[in-house]
């Protein structure tokens, strides 16, 4: 049966392109502009979902993008919308939530059981016994949940784009359009985001059985697109409102960053449903759905309805449904006065029947229970309860619901509006509202057209005089004037409890009652415990009937009884608008693609990329790392240390201000010689390492960890300007480029590059020379780095590859190698040289890491200084050790982070370890009880899988002990 | 996304800048008692009501205070540190 009515001004279908899609498996026809739920009740298809939690046979309710019911998927996307979904050639879609197909679905059958699952059910039910808790876990997962995820679906970037204006208004309705010309009209740059693929708002729907409203309408957009500085996005729709108007708005391609000046929310209201019997039933639907199926998509909602008001736009919607031809069989009229305005002689005069003091208790389904077969009206007493026993049951297709309105208040709370609730209008609207956050038209209470139009621009120009750009008088606010459009409780009970007030994740009014009982009487503890608003609509047709029944039930106001606290999103948005496209900046050093060519294999270290280690395409990982390292041991290497924190620190303070921001001692530091340097925070812990040269009496060449020089430069800073030290700070990092030459032959190969002498006497072993290298002006530093002989070679970045290069081809003839990060790292551990945060953590002193000796007590302060002392007065709890096994294990090898046992307590970290060593067998170091530190101790470390490995307690450094080598 | 007004560089956004806590007065080392440094080393005042706060802006390394009413997320001044605890 076709249900579409006949071609009407205004409607967004385009009959001259009819499209074919698929639900169900079922192939239907409808037009370009309809939506899913549209073009299946034109083909008569009423339900197009189950229910959450009873599989309750669900069609349109409110046509708004609230119909959380009617969700579908079609193997790629899952959980869309059937309300606003728009058909498109080809769309083959299933409802979701379903076992078996929706009209057979074998999950109906929970419905059964529903008197034995009441609000709470699974908090109660599902934790004894504990044992069975997996059991019940595997069957809830797969009942809960809406939707299937394909996970070989590939994943399509989606575009991020920032966007900037004067005056975002939400919403293309006549309060949002009115509000945006007057803004605009002053010069300001102003963006309407309207979410539906047209503007007008209700224009398009509400007032569209006036033909005035068109005319109103078309003069509006007319006047928009004649101002260039006024931008109306449709379909696109206002995710959430952020800290000073960072609005995120998300269309189907993109997702787009607002920064806007002044915010004006005029997006109008949500129609609220009755609660009352089977008021969930397919065939029992918004007013306002009712008027979008006719006027937007002309689709004829019903042969034969009764409407259900409580206000002036019952009787408006009872005219539009008698001049589509539908059979009104009647108006119920929940007011004991029933309608004043002249709305009510319309509807006399179209022969409809006014029953004021009414309600129905109850929609009535078909033998399938997925239709409306009829509705049972029944009479009210005095104090406003349904006589059932005096009720009478009618035929009928269809019961609409005219009862109230709930403003879209979440997008107005998020931007730091209040809401009060006003007591002429039984509705919230906006109290308090930030300086620059605006609203009008419908949620501010305004209901005529004309007041609606005014009330935009007073909006529009208040928001520009905000800005500056006004000066003028404002007009007044529009007051509400006639009897309220909101019905102050329309929530009736119901003798099987199939009234629902929550169609997301079905919850009736008794579950209100019982939660009430079991002293959840707050809103935002009935809340979660009921779920009521934490479906995928977030409670925009249930929040307020929550709110009315709990202030009945605490015999509280509204405004004492309270909302919850509305978050974005304010539609659900796809993960793929959210995921991906971050922005994460790296850092390459000036010899980067020198090591692409040379095999490197990269590893992110903080912001920076750097070798890890090069690999000739045929050794393994862990090989090619032990290779580099022993050609290093054994002849020449050669590695990139641009990534280091390089800092110079100048003026007549700066030996007095390293002196408190390091442990050890620089007052006394002699020009030439470079110290190794410990950085504290204020409670003692050690944040920061390096190397500080004194190049001259008053000027340090500092340098610090790759991943944290960023931080140590920041405190630096800030102590710097606490002290009011004369001193100068210059981060050289990204300026500056370092390598180290390392090895046994590296005094042969430099020496023919530099004009420095390199004499033992000339350069003893920490000692900081400045002179040049390949011609470069440097700064050298004779460190132990990897314990071997060595030169740390620090030149500006511009000059980096030349030098490099320059070095390669010096040490060619002493087979000289780079190496990476791995074979550092396996180096520098045989030498017993802790790593900042690996071999650390966020409460490590420079006692428990065996540094003791970097640490200066002489001076009058430096940074952690007092908390040290407290900290020496405690028995240490740990220290870090060497640990090591025997040559010949064989078997698993513990990884880091693992645990070290004595029995059966923790004892013990296992904080870095390496395999394979230059040394001949596997070593490493770990947090250890003191009392269990000397070495040679045997101590059990444990594997993932549980067993226990032993490993000795070894001397630091396992590496040439004396440090011959590197002197 | 806040808009954080930097004393050296005008308006920008939060993600630009690194909060760097309260503003507090070091008790002096050498008369403080133990429990009394460690009161400050470790103890923080969530106390409603404006705050001065240490920000600084990554990009450009400034340090400034910023005066912030933690009730309601508002930044009432910015300007470069002056000496005064």
């Amino acid at each position: 049966m076709n249900r579409r009515l006949s071609p009407r001004p205004g409607e967004w279908i385009d009959r001259s392109r009819p499209l074919e899609f698929h639900f169900e498996g079922q192939a239907y026809s409808g037009f370009q502009g309809d939506v899913l739920s549209s073009a299946l009740w034109a083909n008569d298809v009423r339900m197009t979902g189950r229910s959450f939690k009873y599989h309750r046979a669900r069609g349109p309710y409110s046509l708004a993008n609230c119909d959380v019911n009617a969700m579908v998927e079609d193997g790629e996307h899952t959980n869309m919308r059937g309300d606003v979904l728009p058909i498109t050639a080809g769309l083959d879609v299933r409802a979701v939530n379903t076992v078996g197909g929706l009209a057979a679905d074998r999950l109906r059958i929970t419905e059964r059981f529903s008197r034995l699952m009441p609000v709470g059910f699974y908090y109660k039910a599902f934790h004894t016994p504990r044992r069975l808790f997996p059991v019940y876990e595997k069957q809830m997962r797969k009942v809960a949940g809406l939707g299937r995820i394909n996970p070989t679906i590939v994943a399509r970037p989606t575009p991020k784009e920032y966007a900037f204006c004067d005056l975002c208004v939400i919403g293309a309705g006549p309060a949002g359009l009115s509000g945006a010309i007057a803004a605009a009209e002053l010069g300001l740059q102003v963006l309407v985001v309207e979410e539906l693929p047209r503007p007008g708002g209700s224009l398009t729907w509400q007032w569209a059985g006036d033909s005035a409203a068109r005319g109103h309408l078309e003069r509006l957009l007319m006047r928009a697109s004649s101002i260039p500085n006024l931008e109306i996005r449709c379909a696109t729709q206002v995710a959430g409102c952020y800290a000073d108007h960072w609005i995120a708005l998300v269309d189907e391609c993109r997702l787009t960053k607002l920064r806007a000046g002044a915010l004006l929310v005029a997006a109008g209201c949500y129609e609220q449903p009755a609660v009352f019997g089977n008021n969930d039933l397919p065939g029992v639907m918004l007013a306002s759905a009712a008027q979008r199926l006719m006027h937007l998509y002309a689709v004829k909602p019903f042969d034969r309805c009764v409407v259900l008001a409580a206000n002036s736009e019952g009787y408006r919607v009872a005219s539009d449904l008698h001049t589509a031809g539908v059979e009104v069989t009647m108006v119920v009229d929940l007011r004991p006065a029933g309608e004043t305005s002249s709305w009510r002689h319309t509807v006399e005069q179209a022969k409809i029947r006014i029953l004021p003091k009414h309600m129905i208790y109850e929609a009535l389904p078909d033998k399938s229970g997925t239709r409306v077969r009829g509705a049972v009206v029944c009479p009210l007493n005095d104090s406003g309860q349904p006589r059932s026993d005096a009720g009478w049951s009618i035929d009928c297709d269809g019961v609409v619901m005219s009862v109230g309105w709930a403003p879209t208040a979440d997008l107005l709370y998020q931007a730091g509006g209040r809401f009060r609730y006003d007591d002429r209008l039984e509705q919230l609207i906006p109290g308090m509202l930030p300086a620059t956050v605006f609203a009008a038209g419908r949620a501010n209470g305004v209901f005529e057209l004309d007041d609606q139009l005014l009330d935009g621009r007073r909006a529009g120009l208040a928001a520009a005089a905000r800005l500056g750009r006004y000066q003028g008088a404002l007009p007044e606010m529009s007051m509400h004037r006639d009897a309220p459009h909101s019905h102050p409780y329309p929530i009736f009970e119901h003798a099987r409890k199939k009234n629902f007030v929550e169609l997301d994740e079905d919850l009736h009014l008794t579950d209100f009652i019982n939660a009430h009982q079991e002293g959840y009487d707050n809103i935002e503890l009935l809340k979660r415990y009921t779920t009521v608003g934490m479906g995928p609509s977030q409670g925009k047709l249930s929040n307020l009937n929550a709110v009315r029944i709990l202030a009945r039930l605490n015999g509280r106001t509204i405004d004492e009884t309270g909302t919850s606290t509305s978050r974005p999103f304010h539609h659900p948005v796809s993960f793929g608008h959210l995921a991906g496209r971050r922005f994460h900046p790296t850092r390459r050093t000036p010899i980067h693609d020198w090591h692409a060519k040379a095999g490197a294999k990269f590893v992110h270290v903080g912001a920076w990329l750097r070798p890890e280690f090069y690999s000739n395409g045929v050794l393994s990982r862990e090989q090619s790392i032990l290779d580099e390292a022993q050609h290093v041991r054994g002849n020449l290497g050669l590695i990139d240390l641009g990534t280091l924190g390089k800092f110079e620190v100048r003026g007549p303070d700066a030996a007095r201000f390293l002196d408190r921001i390091y442990t050890g001692n620089f007052a006394d530091h002699k020009i030439g010689r470079i110290r190794y340097a410990v950085a504290c925070d204020e409670s003692g812990v050690l944040y920061d390492e390096g190397v500080v040269a004194r190049l001259a009496e008053d000027r340090f060449y500092v340098t610090a960890t790759t991943a944290g020089s960023a931080v140590f430069y920041r405190e630096m800073q800030r102590w710097a300007m606490v002290w009011r030290m004369n001193v100068t700070l210059i981060n050289l990092t990204g300026q500056f480029t370092a390598m180290n030459l390392a090895g046994p032959r590296s005094w042969e190969a430099f020496a023919a590059l530099t004009d420095v002498k390199l004499s033992h006497n000339a350069f003893p072993f920490l000692a900081a020379r400045e002179g040049k290298v390949a011609g470069v002006q440097a700064v050298l530093m004779r460190v132990g780095f990897v314990g071997e002989l060595g030169y740390e070679i620090h030149v500006p970045a511009g000059y980096g590859q030349h030098v490099w290069s320059a070095l390669m081809e010096a040490g060619k003839a002493h087979r000289i190698r780079p190496f990476g990060t791995e074979a550092q790292r396996l180096l520098r551990l045989e030498k017993g040289h802790l790593i900042v945060g690996q071999d650390t953590d966020a409460l490590t002193t420079p006692s428990e890491a065996d540094l003791d000796w970097a640490v200066s007590d002489g001076k009058p302060f430096f940074v952690g200084q007092r908390s040290l002392a407290i900290c020496r007065k405690q028995r240490l709890t740990r220290r870090l050790v060497g640990i090591r096994f025997a040559q010949d294990h064989r078997g698993p090898l513990p990884q880091e982070c693992h645990l070290i046992f004595e029995q059966n307590e923790v004892v013990g970290r296992v904080t870095s370890i390496t395999h394979r060593s230059t040394l001949g067998y596997a070593l490493g170091m770990a947090f250890l009880r003191p009392d269990l530190a000397q070495p040679g101790r045997l101590v059990q470390i444990k594997l993932d899988d549980g067993k226990r490995v032993t490993a000795e307690v070894a001397a630091l450094p396992f590496y040439d002990p004396g440090n011959h080598r590197q002197k | 996304m806040k808009i954080i007004h930097c004393p050296v560089n005008g308006p920008r956004p939060l993600q630009e800048f690194h909060y760097g806590g309260e503003l507090r007065p070091m008790p002096d080392p050498d008369q403080a008692t133990d429990e009394a440094w460690a009161d400050y080393v470790f103890n923080r005042s969530g106390e409603p009501g404006v705050k001065r706060e240490w920000w600084y802006h990554l990009a450009s390394g400034v340090w400034f205070i910023a005066e912030r009413d933690n009730r309601s997320d508002e930044f009432l001044r910015t300007y470069l540190y002056d000496g005064q605890e």
